[in-house]
Parts: C-alpha cells; sequence; structure tokens
C-alpha cells in the first residue's frame, strides 16, 4: 500500500492544508509520498520533509508546473500513479480542479471531499449541501480522493523524509496563464482561519461590510460572506462560505446579518462555537447558533467591539 | 462554433432532502425537481454567446430518466436549439456520464462544452474536468467570466483567494461558476415553441459505455443535528460566555 499526497503550495510556501490531508492519508494507511509540484519550490520541498510519517518527498519542479495548470498535473501525476494504490488531495481550487482529470485517466471514479476514512478502500463524504452523509467504498483499483481539510486536524511535525527529485518537464500547451487577481489582506486566510466574522445580505452595502472588518481586525479573525452578501456585490467573491463556497470550522464563527440559508450552513456548521446577530429573532441561523443576539447589527457590532474593550479580550 | 450545454436534473435548491429510515439514499419521492443551478448558467451561457454571434448552435444533452426530457425542454425553452436524452433509470456516476459525454461530443463536434461545475445533489465536482482529461481538451473551471469563440477562448476563474485567467485554445471544456450571470426565466412562447424542438433519445448501450457504478453506497446517514443554543440579552453576555463558558475569547 502506497499513498501519494499532492502538496498545497504557493511555490514559496507549504500551506497547512498539507497537514490535514496528511492525517487523513495516515488513517487510509501505508507508505506516504509526498508530491511537491511547482516552481522553485525547494522550501515548500524543505517544509514538507519535516512532515512526520512521510516516506519520501518527491519534488517536480519546472516553468511548466508553476500555476499548478490541471493538463499539467495531470501529464505529471498519471504516471506516477502506477506505484500508488491511493491519489490524494485537498479539496482546494486546485485539487478540485486536478484531481478529476487524473481519476479519469487512470479510469477511476474520485471520492470527492471525504470527511472520514472508514477503510483504505472506504470513505464517508457529504452529500446534498451537508444534510446527508454517505459512506462508499470504492471497487476500483486504485482510489483518487479529495480531503475536506475542515474535517481533519494538521498532523504535526517532527520527520525529516528524504527529497527525491522527478521530472518536473510536464506543461499545459492548449492552456496559457494569462494573470490572477489574488487579494490581499493581512488576515488570516478563511479555510483554515480559527476565528471567522462573516456578513450576510444585510449589510446592505460594501461600505457597510467595513463595520465586519472592523470586529475581525479585533480579534484576528477571517472576514467571510454569505452567497446573498457576495452576489449583492457587498464582498469578494472568494469571502463565500457555503455549500459552493469555502467550507469552514473554525473555533468561533460569527454571523452577522446572515439569515442562515441551507447553502450557507452547509458551510459553516462544523464549528467548535458559532455566535448570530441578526434582527430577525425567527432567522434560521438561530437554530444552530450557541449564543444568538437579537438587534440591529449596525448598533450591536460597535457595542460588540466596546465590550470586548471593557472585558479587556 | 457549435456549443454543447450538459444539463442535470436534480432535487430542487429550495428542498431540504430527508435521509430514508433505512439507510438506503434520500428520499426523492413526490419532491420537487428542477434544473441543476449551475447547468442553468451554463445555458444561460451558451444562449448569450449565441445572441452575440460567437456561437452558432446549441445542443443541450441530459444522462438520466425519461423524466430528464422536462429539462431538457427547459433548457429548449431558454434557447437552446435541440436535445438529446440519454435515457437510464441507473444511478450513472461523473466518470460514466463524461465517458457518454465524450462519445456525444465526438459525434458532435462541437467546439465548446459548457457546463456546470457541480450538481447539488451528490456535490462530485467532477464531470466537466473528467470529459476534458478524455477528451485531451483544456478545461477552465469554475468560470465567473467567459470571451472568445472558435477555438480560442479567455476565461476568468474562481479560486481560492480570487480570481485567475487563462487562454485556452479550443476545443475546450469550460465549467460554470454562480457568479458567470443570472438565467433568464423562459418566456411562455417560447416555453411552447420548446415542445416542438427535436429532441433525441438513446441508451448508453448505443454508445458503448459500461455505466454500472463503481462506488458502493454502503450507507446514506443523517449527519449530527446541531442544538440551538440560548439568546444572549447584550453585548457584555456575550463576550462574557465567550470568554468564560465556552473559552474561545
Amino acid at each position: 500500500m502506497a499513498i501519494l499526497l499532492i502538496a498545497e503550495h504557493d511555490n514559496a510556501h507549504l500551506k497547512d492544508g498539507t497537514a490535514k490531508v496528511l492525517t487523513a492519508a495516515k488513517a487510509i494507511g501505508g507508505d506516504i509520498d509526498i508530491l511537491v509540484a511547482g516552481e522553485g519550490v525547494a522550501a515548500v520541498a524543505e517544509a514538507a520533509s519535516k512532515l512526520g510519517g512521510v516516506r519520501k518527498v518527491l519534488v517536480a519542479d519546472g516553468a511548466g508546473l508553476k500555476n499548478h495548470i490541471a493538463e499539467a498535473l495531470e501529464a505529471l501525476i498519471v504516471p506516477l500513479a502506477a506505484s500508488y494504490d491511493t491519489i490524494i488531495f485537498a479539496a482546494d481550487t486546485t485539487g478540485k480542479n486536478a484531481a478529476p482529470r487524473i481519476a479519469a485517466k487512470l479510469d477511476v471514479m474520485q471520492i470527492s471531499e471525504i470527511v472520514s476514512v472508514e477503510a483504505p478502500d472506504t470513505f464517508t463524504r457529504p452529500i446534498y449541501a451537508g444534510n446527508a452523509l454517505m459512506t462508499v467504498k470504492s471497487t476500483d483499483a486504485k482510489r483518487v480522493v479529495t480531503v475536506r481539510l475542515a474535517s481533519f486536524q494538521a498532523s504535526l511535525e517532527g520527520g525529516s523524509a528524504p527529497v527525491e527529485v522527478v521530472d518536473g518537464s510536464a506543461a499545459a500547451p492548449k492552456t496559457t496563464f494569462v494573470g490572477q487577481e489574488l487579494s490581499k489582506s493581512d488576515r488570516p486566510e478563511l479555510v483554515g482561519a480559527k476565528r471567522i466574522v462573516s456578513g450576510g445580505r444585510a449589510m446592505g452595502s460594501s461600505e457597510n461590510f467595513v463595520i465586519i472588518e472592523k470586529l475581525a481586525d479585533r480579534i484576528g479573525a477571517a472576514v467571510g460572506a454569505s452567497r446573498a452578501a457576495v452576489d449583492a456585490g457587498y464582498a469578494p467573491n472568494d469571502y463565500q462560505v457555503g455549500q459552493t463556497g469555502k467550507i469552514v470550522a473554525p473555533e468561533l464563527y460569527v454571523a452577522i446579518g446572515i439569515s442562515g440559508a441551507i447553502q450557507h450552513l452547509a458551510g459553516m456548521k462544523d464549528s467548535k462555537v458559532i455566535v448570530a446577530i441578526n434582527k430577525d429573532e425567527e432567522a434560521p441561523i438561530f437554530q444552530v447558533a450557541d449564543y444568538g443576539l437579537v438587534g440591529d447589527l449596525f448598533k450591536v457590532v460597535p457595542e460588540l467591539i466596546g465590550a470586548l474593550d471593557a472585558a479587556g479580550v | 462554433m457549435k456549443v454543447l450545454v450538459p444539463v442535470k436534473r436534480v432535487v430542487d435548491y429550495n428542498v431540504k432532502v430527508r435521509v430514508k429510515a433505512d439507510q438506503t439514499g434520500v428520499d426523492l419521492a413526490n419532491v420537487k425537481m428542477a434544473m441543476n443551478p449551475f447547468c442553468e448558467i451554463a445555458v444561460e451561457e451558451a444562449v448569450r454567446m449565441k445572441e452575440k454571434g460567437g456561437a452558432t448552435e446549441i445542443v443541450a444533452v441530459s444522462i438520466g430518466p425519461d423524466k430528464a426530457q422536462e429539462t431538457l425542454r427547459s433548457a429548449l425553452a431558454m434557447g437552446a436549439d435541440r436535445a438529446i436524452l440519454i435515457q437510464t433509470d441507473e444511478n450513472v456516476e461523473p466518470l460514466a456520464v463524461a465517458k457518454l459525454l465524450a462519445k456525444v461530443v465526438e459525434a458532435e463536434q462541437p467546439g465548446l462544452v459548457i457546463l456546470g461545475k457541480q450538481a447539488i445533489d451528490d456535490d462530485s465536482n467532477q464531470t466537466g474536468q473528467m470529459l476534458a482529461a478524455l477528451l485531451g481538451w483544456p478545461q477552465a473551471t469554475f468560470a465567473s467570466k467567459v470571451e472568445g469563440s472558435e477555438g480560442k477562448f479567455s476565461v476568468t476563474r474562481e479560486v481560492d483567494g480570487g480570481l485567475q485567467t487563462l487562454a485556452l485554445d479550443g476545443p475546450a471544456v469550460v465549467t460554470t461558476d454562480l457568479r458567470l450571470n443570472e438565467p433568464r426565466y423562459a418566456s411562455l412562447p417560447n416555453i411552447m415553441k420548446a415542445k416542438k424542438k427535436p429532441l433525441d433519445v438513446k441508451k448508453p448501450d448505443e454508445l458503448g459505455v459500461d455505466v454500472s457504478p463503481r462506488l458502493q453506497v454502503l450507507k446514506v446517514t443523517e449527519p449530527p443535528k446541531r442544538q440551538a443554543g440560548v439568546k444572549v440579552a447584550d453585548v457584555t453576555e456575550l463576550v462574557s460566555k465567550l470568554k468564560n463558558e465556552s473559552g474561545v475569547l
């Protein structure tokens, strides 16, 4: 039994998600190799080699791999897959984009967004926006799996796996990377954040969204939004928490002016503590909130910042 | 340029499904069904391409039971020109769907396949990528903007952290994200016209594709329910609870 784990990184830093996928891989069991594919990724490979319980780190370094284009990852990973029973990815944009290509080439039915490992070939995953959990057993010769990061704890460091160079010449001849606009922020990343403050449609405007950001900055939280707030243009796309946005499970999730549509709950209901602030006391969000406060958010949120100061938090 | 738009019939997104007591699946008896929302966005995008002159013909295709004809008629009413149903009562997994679609692509030779990024029933998010791989075509998933036609496409994608733009040498596969467009409602005259548009029915066997499932469903269960907590009177009580009771501050 051997597992190939595809590392999540931005060519400079290994992302936290990799250590969570490693936990899922350990639950499957067997020798685990981590593949770092990108350009100029020596530091990423070194960080990956320090994770505990890894047999070796494979490094594919090349210009064609820099932007993690799915076609290039397919060209790299499909030949490598011959030596492995399981290919495992984080269910982030790179994994969601590339994993099914590799599965199709291997003639394997992928298992998406697993939340638990029942046996090496048996996994549980949410369906219908998390309103049901399905346990499936794969009958394929190999498994291709993506992992919901919010459902696994990070594995600890403590290893010193050898690093082995593999061919990094894979490319995507029909696809050209034109550019990207990434939100720049000093706040924590939404997926993996310990605290999140999210705003909904009741924010009313993008200017008002500053209230959410102020509270988030006060408690060192990431900022999220409901689909309604994103659709209305109050917050950027990548803030969206929900079935088709980001799935999060922070220690503290503060939902402000969010009614609680099932699609939103699907993205945050595994949070440890949920706080809801809404002026509608019948809002469905209160049915999942540990602490609910009925009131006008424009009054309550500034008061809350004041109360944090007063309590010396 | 011909555009192929695969669409799926799913439970309406407003329905909260119930898990069957015997844990074999979710109860779909007498539940409202509709076109998957991401598929509607794909149909809308194809229709806009045709309105702008970039597309010449739109072919909608669905894989599913006889009832999926209704979903195809909805696509025709929105502006697709003709439809193909690959009729089966089996539960067809994304890999088999991609194989069936690859056969349809072989026969139809479209310049673009545009489809939803995921279906809101099984939430797999696989079919478009698998189809692109089987065809050896480039892909742009999670699209929020699609430009170009006939062999050259520029697609803006929603990625973790922001937006990414790719240029693709077509033919290509594009999967739609939520903010690509707002689908139109079909007008009554267009609904009437759609009834007369051609709809072919085929079987998976005719296409030579084995659709037997690869994943064995052992059980479907209800997720643990979250209990509603307490209402607090004011922010002071809230801060005190967060600090002293739950210890998250």
